[in-house]
């Protein structure tokens, strides 16, 4: 399959591996946060880490859409699903994280009208196909996703469907990363910069992250091959003393970003003030909601949500992980209360939470080779 | 997986306390993962079979004067009827056909029940009982009888089947978790994932198209040439329908105690299975097959087994894809040939729509 064989080449990447291992110097340890959870999620799945040296420290970072929507903003989507005449329609990877009475998934089953959509576009044909019913779109996500609404947006308003609004949860990654910089117990050297939101914004909204802040970035894609040429760029950039912007995913990403794509969520979308992040509190500008001139489409504006601020199951460390200062095997709930099947914490729900990643892709391994270590003491 | 008991039971008292703790069924219940199993092993099995700690397999082996059988039975809810390489009344033969001969049985007889939606067009399910007439000519089995229920219009969609199954075991063969042991090799008769994704693309809701279709068939005679060639080597084997491959392997695992290690690049998979799977973030291992099978088989006879296979009529792509380890304890894996290692867990939730 082309654009993927290629960069998962066993050749290939055994080499950028021992290239790794060559550059890492001894004696110093290395830090490298993935900001991306679809990296996250990539790591795990191709058993990267593996392949590295020990002194080289995968943090994962808070790039996980579902992850980091608070509790309280599910319970709003689960209010209008409750509304008789409402179809309320999410991304698949929505229908399972836990608000405070429930699922999407478990509305559903009480009899709620909730369906996952592939697209904000299906959303909308159904608000056409349904023309005595009102169609919610629970948007999630980071740039990546956001224009896809800002176009569905557009053509609603060109088409004047009157039944189709949209619940607007996008969020926006440089203050995300401004915040885990700005954060005391951080200490990270370097970042494997986002794949995906790249595409739209491009790579020089990062630069500030190496001109100020002095730590290398390098925008990455997401196949095993990637992230190991985009770990070794950043070690040489570490070992040369650099700190600059750099693009490995550059047959997907241009480095000035998808004009059209920002130029449609100019127009649909404006900042808001703050907005709260899960584990991470209240970010300013750092979230998106639909401008005045689409507020005919905005469900906020439409449904009187309860909008109370919720907060997390006490034991859960769900903040503590996303920050990336615990491991997910570390948090106090980890696979006993919290397990992909029953998530307490969202970090568990979406294949890109790192909780989920780790727990489907490492944790039964470790287990299963500590009982079988203890078992063969035992016998001896 | 089959709600089928391996041996004889004793009925416990139905007032037995029971762990399943779900508040309410949800479609997950019915995915083939984690959650069926679930409900089949902590309410269905404890009240009307109970607790044994023997594993749940694909066929029941009873004892008849004397004559030892297998029985199954498997329903068909599929969504559409028809789609690229079959319709429901393949399914609905070639499903409970192929139960019995994983369970090492050559099927003799089906029972057939169907639940039809008033409105369904009579042309419609003409053409879907022809096919399971085809179905049943083409795997060797006889239609015995069955029952015809009629629920009002959109209280079904269109037809539900329900076929259970009677077979002979063949001689010789002895198959059972517990006999397998480490060294032994994990075997799979084609590429997976192709009924699972053909559904999902036939629902059309994705806006997808690939040269893809069903596996549907009766995999009767790509056992029977295992079981030639092996024999008594052969010590278990399973279609891996709803939850694919992962879950198959995962329930044997964790019946038989031992590690399964599959080569994540000897997996047999479709480019377009591939293709939509790494669109839609799926894993091809647990992705539905309708007419294919795993065996595990002694290492002594895995050549012979795979030459046997790979000689038959739709076994070309027969491939060894691993091997059985005494670690990691109970737990599938999956390595790559780069050294990178990922644990295969059964599906969570429920991936995909109505597939069988």
């Amino acid at each position: 399959m082309k654009y993927v064989d290629e960069f998962r080449d066993p050749q290939l990447i055994t080499k950028a591996a021992d290239e790794i291992r060559r550059l890492a110097e001894p004696g110093r340890t290395y830090r490298l946060m993935e900001v991306c959870g679809g990296h996250t999620h990539a790591i795990y799945r191709f058993g990267l880490k593996d392949l590295l040296p020990p002194a080289i420290e995968l943090v994962h970072g808070p790039g996980c859409p579902v992850c980091v929507l608070p509790m309280g903003r599910i319970d709003d989507g689960l209010a209008m699903a409750e509304d008789p005449r409402v179809i309320l329609t999410a991304f698949g990877d929505m229908m399972r994280v836990p608000g405070t009475k429930g699922s999407l998934l478990e509305y559903k089953a009480r009899g709620c009208d909730v369906r996952i959509v592939y697209s904000p576009l299906d959303a909308l044909r159904l608000a056409q196909a349904n023309p005595d019913r009102h169609v919610v779109f629970f948007a999630i996500g980071f740039e990546t996703t956001a224009p896809s609404t800002a176009l569905t947006l557009k053509r609603a308003k060109a088409l004047g469907v009157g039944n189709f609004s949209v619940f607007s949860n996008h969020v926006t990654i440089i203050p995300a990363i401004r915040a885990i910089l700005d954060s005391p117990d951080m200490r990270i050297d370097a970042f494997v910069g986002p794949g995906h939101v790249s595409t739209v914004i491009g790579c020089r909204p990062y630069e500030w992250i190496a001109t100020r802040e002095h730590k290398p970035i390098v925008v990455t894609g997401f196949e095993p091959l990637d992230l190991l040429q985009s770990i070794a760029m950043l070690l040489r950039q570490l070992r040369e003393g650099r700190a600059e912007v750099e693009n490995q995913y550059n047959r997907v990403v241009p480095w000035e970003g998808n004009r059209a794509a920002l130029e449609a969520m100019a127009d649909v979308f404006e900042r808001r003030p703050f907005f709260e992040w899960r584990g991470m509190g209240f970010i300013s500008q750092s979230a998106l909601r639909l401008s005045d001139r689409y507020a005919e489409w905005d469900s906020e504006k439409r449904f009187a949500v309860p909008g109370v601020q919720v907060t997390d199951p006490k034991a859960a460390q769900c903040g503590e992980v996303l920050k990336g200062v615990l491991r997910p095997p570390d948090c106090k709930l980890f696979g006993t209360e919290c397990t992909p099947e029953h998530p307490v914490g969202a970090l568990m729900v979406s294949s890109e939470g790192s909780c989920a990643a780790y727990y489907t892709y490492v944790h039964r391994k470790v287990v299963a080779e500590a009982r079988w270590v203890s078992s063969r003491q035992a016998t001896a | 997986m089959g709600l089928i008991s391996t041996g004889d039971r004793v009925v416990e008292h139905a007032s037995a306390k029971l762990t399943f703790r779900d508040p309410r069924i949800e479609m997950a219940h019915g995915a083939g993962g984690k959650a069926s199993r679930r409900l089949i092993e902590e309410l269905i099995a404890p009240l009307l079979m109970g607790r044994s700690a023997e594993p749940l397999g694909d066929a029941a082996i009873v004892d008849v004067g004397g004559a030892r059988i297998a029985v199954t039975s498997d329903s068909f809810v599929v969504t559409p009827l028809r789609f690229p390489g079959g319709s429901i009344g393949d399914l609905a033969v070639n499903g409970t056909v192929n139960d019995l001969a994983v369970a090492g049985a050559r099927p003799v007889g089906l029972l057939v029940t169907f639940v039809l939606e008033a409105g369904l067009s009579s042309q419609v399910l003409e053409a879907e009982v022809r096919a399971m007439g085809d179905a049943a000519r083409h795997a060797g089995v006889r239609i015995l009888g069955g029952d015809t229920k009629v629920v009002e219009h959109g209280k079904a969609d269109l037809m539900y089947v329900t076929t259970t199954g009677f077979g002979e075991l063949l001689p010789g063969v002895s198959l059972a978790a517990s006999s397998v042991r480490p060294g032994d090799r994990v075997l799979v008769s084609g590429p997976i994932g192709d009924h699972g994704i053909t559904i999902l693309l036939a629902r059309g809701d994705l806006d997808l198209e690939a040269d893809l279709s069903s596996d549907t068939r009766s995999v009767v005679p790509l056992v029977a040439a295992l079981v030639d060639a092996a024999g008594s080597g052969v010590r278990w084997m399973r279609d891996p329908t709803r939850g694919g491959v992962a879950t198959a392997l995962n329930e044997l695992a964790r019946d038989c105690g031992l590690g399964i290690v599959l080569a994540e690049d000897r997996l047999p998979v479709h480019d377009g299975v591939r293709g939509a799977c790494e669109l839609l973030g799926l894993d091809p291992l647990h992705i539905a097959n309708e007419g294919q099978f795993l065996a595990i088989v002694a290492p002594e006879v895995a050549a012979t087994a795979l030459a046997a296979l790979t000689a038959t009529p739709g076994g070309e792509f027969a491939v060894d894809i691993g091997e059985i380890r005494e670690s990691p304890i109970a737990t599938v894996i999956a390595e790559t040939s780069y050294g990178g290692s990922r644990v295969v867990d059964m599906l969570v939730g429920d991936a995909l729509p109505r597939i069988c």
